[in-house]
């Protein structure tokens, strides 16, 4: 299990970063001892009031922009090149088992009133592709009568309300001011209480560094104005990114044009990842 | 092919990262070692607090007994965490709306009350030590009753005044702590077999009952070994005590469940499959039949027709043995149960020992820590006094 080193040139912003917010978090956090009691304070509205100091990103200011994602289901074909390239991206396990994205296939065979539903990493799936660190959909279907059958890609919600930030006993997880929700690695202590409380399964402990992992929305790309990697390798256009406070971006054209819906809207986690083309059934 | 990553198996459609179960069994033993501190303190609050006599031979072992069960729940929390070393960032910058971040507080203060309560219950007991010792031994009780030497009356009053303050502020942080521990996988809101209300109550009262429990088989147990009488009062009235908080608990368990099964929510079908199937055994059968219902018929018929003396004492035995086994299955039932159905609510995973600092032969040693260190705690402040003088 080699890993791609972490570091280098686009990484390290982010990491100077992720290191000046977690001082400042620290020293923020320590004030608030004081004053605010557990109780006082309601759900994650406490995300906003710690305001750290602007993070160390040339030419890029946390509050100009409100990132939001996109998911046309109805587009994806289910080639999973979104998964290797988010693995490669960002030195992702390359098991079958840590996933920052992932792609589910809902079948249902004819008659039948509930679907079969499996992702990549069904073992028929990791056997069909022969390796875990690659990644395709099995021909189990392939002699099946199908009534209706597509995929749906998933990925970390970042929500406006989240539930992993809500329960980090640190602080380590946190919202940044535009809009995504992410780990400092170095101030985590592994407890994995963020991985029971997100309802979308979009997080898991790296084997390797002993902390919590998840999707960045490519933070290092994006905030050098590029797509997240796996919006850039997608063939059919189901993923879409950008600034929702930019009316000409794809995620407001998106946004205006179809009716949207989240998953699990009745945790209240209010996702900033929206789907056009779901089913009753995926949740 | 290269072989699968050790992870659990499953059946139907669970998330990938579901595959790896996050909480092992440190996680069960963590709530079941602060359900015996809660319990313990709560009999040996009984006496300080209460002043029912009858609880006074058991009073300063069940002070000790949580004392050592808490020292140990920190190591089950540190056995589990990925980075051990940043522990204490919980407690150095807490995220306030953390429900585990206010662990560290509720802990640490809870640890210094039971010890500087322990300290005052055993304080008169190592100044007579100390005085009657020489050479090391003396220096050492000297140094546990931090160089106090004054035993008067006046002190004597002082003492108790002090632990009767400790007692009642203890009763509340004793099942604060604990209540909370259930109100960490109550609040979640991502899995249907946690996410209740009613899940800090039940925490609390099979909590009490555990305690009770680890109370007489210990007594007994410490009685046999060193062949003093049992005082069958004490053993009496912690059978009656076990007998009414179990059948609270197991009613409050069974309203929880049947909560869940008549809301029916989406998802009841993969509920259903899971508790008719894998949990069938060590649900239905072994924690609510075998750990509940029969301790409560043992109980309630012994009572019922008055058995006292020896019969009394075996069947109290029995009974707070089956609750032990009941309480570890409903952590279990609770912790690894929760993560067995998936969040997708469309399928199961399957716990397997993860084996390594996570897996059952550590949690083993980490449960016969305290066990351990009472043996030894017991032989330099003797909690026997009480025992035999009433015996």
């Amino acid at each position: 299990m080699k890993r791609k080193p972490k570091g280098g040139d686009i990484k390290s912003g982010r990491r100077a970063f992720l290191r000046g917010f977690g001082k400042a978090l620290a020293s923020v956090s320590a004030l608030m001892i004081g004053g605010a009691g557990l109780l006082g304070k309601k759900g994650t509205s406490d995300a906003a009031v710690i305001k750290p100091e602007i993070p160390p990103i040339p030419d890029y200011d946390w509050t100009e922009h409100d990132w939001g994602y996109g998911i046309d289901a109805t587009r994806c074909i289910g080639c999973l090149r979104c998964v290797e390239a988010c693995k490669a991206e960002n030195g992702v396990a390359p098991t079958a088992h840590h996933f920052r994205t992932w792609v589910e296939r809902y079948v249902w065979l004819e008659g039948e009133e509930r679907p079969l539903v499996d992702s990549q990493s069904d073992p028929g799936n990791i056997a069909a592709s022969g390796s875990q660190k690659e990644y395709r959909f099995d021909n189990r279907y392939q002699d099946k009568k199908i009534d209706k059958a597509f995929f749906v890609p998933k990925i970390c919600n970042h929500c406006r309300h989240p539930s992993c930030v809500q329960v980090c006993p640190t602080g380590a997880t946190f919202k940044t001011e535009d809009g995504a929700v992410l780990i400092d690695h170095d101030y985590c202590i592994g407890c994995q209480y963020c991985v029971q409380a997100c309802p979308y399964g979009a997080r898991f402990f790296d084997p390797a560094d002993q902390v919590t992992e998840k999707c960045t929305w490519c933070y290092h790309r994006i905030t050098k104005g590029l797509q997240p990697a796996c919006v850039e390798v997608c063939p059919v256009g189901a993923r879409i990114f950008g600034d929702m406070n930019n009316e000409a971006s794809d995620i407001s054209k998106f946004l205006r044009e179809n009716r949207v819906q989240v998953l699990k809207p009745e945790t209240g986690n209010a996702p900033t990842c929206f789907y056009i083309g779901l089913d009753k059934e995926v949740s | 092919m290269e072989a699968l990553y050790h992870a659990s198996p499953f059946t139907g459609y669970v998330y990938p990262n579901e595959t790896i179960i996050p909480w092992t069994v440190m996680i069960v033993i963590y709530p079941y070692m602060t359900g015996l501190v809660a319990g313990a303190f709560s009999v040996s609050s009984l006496y300080h607090v209460f002043g029912m006599e009858k609880f006074k031979p058991v009073a300063r072992f069940a002070l000790l007994t949580a004392l050592c069960f808490m020292l140990f729940v920190p190591m089950t929390l540190l056995l589990h965490l990925g980075q051990p070393q940043r522990a204490f960032n919980a407690m150095i910058t807490p995220h306030l709306t953390s429900a585990f971040a206010a662990f560290g507080y509720f802990a640490a203060f809870y640890a210094v009350l039971l010890m500087l309560e322990t300290w005052f219950a055993f304080r008169e007991d190592n100044v007579i030590r100390a005085r009657n010792s020489t050479g090391l031994v003396r220096s050492f009780y000297r140094a546990i009753t931090l160089w106090s030497d004054d035993i008067s009356e006046k002190a004597r009053s002082y003492d108790h005044k002090w632990m009767l303050t400790l007692a009642i502020v203890g009763i509340p942080s004793a099942h604060g702590l604990h209540g909370y521990v259930g109100f960490v996988f109550g609040s979640l809101k991502s899995r249907e077999w946690w996410g209740s209300d009613m899940m800090p109550v039940i925490f609390l009262f099979s909590a009490i009952i555990s305690g009770i429990a680890v109370l007489i088989v210990l007594y007994t147990l410490v009685c046999k070994v060193r062949k003093t009488p049992i005082d069958h009062a004490c053993v009496r009235g912690m059978g009656g005590a076990l007998w009414g908080f179990l059948m609270f608990t197991l009613l409050l368990e069974g309203l929880e469940f049947a909560n869940v099964v008549y809301k029916g929510k989406e998802g009841i079908e993969i509920i259903m499959e899971y508790v008719t199937g894998p949990l069938f055994y060590r649900y239905f059968v072994f924690q609510f039949a075998v750990g509940a219902v029969v301790p409560i018929i043992i109980l309630g018929l012994m009572f019922a027709r008055d058995v006292r003396g020896k019969a009394f004492l075996v069947g109290a035995v029995i009974s707070s043995l089956l609750v032990l086994m009941n309480v570890f299955l409903m952590r279990w039932n609770v912790v690894i149960g929760g993560q067995e159905i998936a969040k997708t609510m469309r399928g199961l995973v399957y716990y397997h020992d993860p084996g390594g600092r996570e897996g059952l032969a550590a949690a083993l040693a980490v449960l016969s820590g305290p066990f351990i260190l009472l043996a030894i705690l017991t032989r330099v402040m003797p909690p026997w006094k009480e025992m035999t003088e009433k015996g």
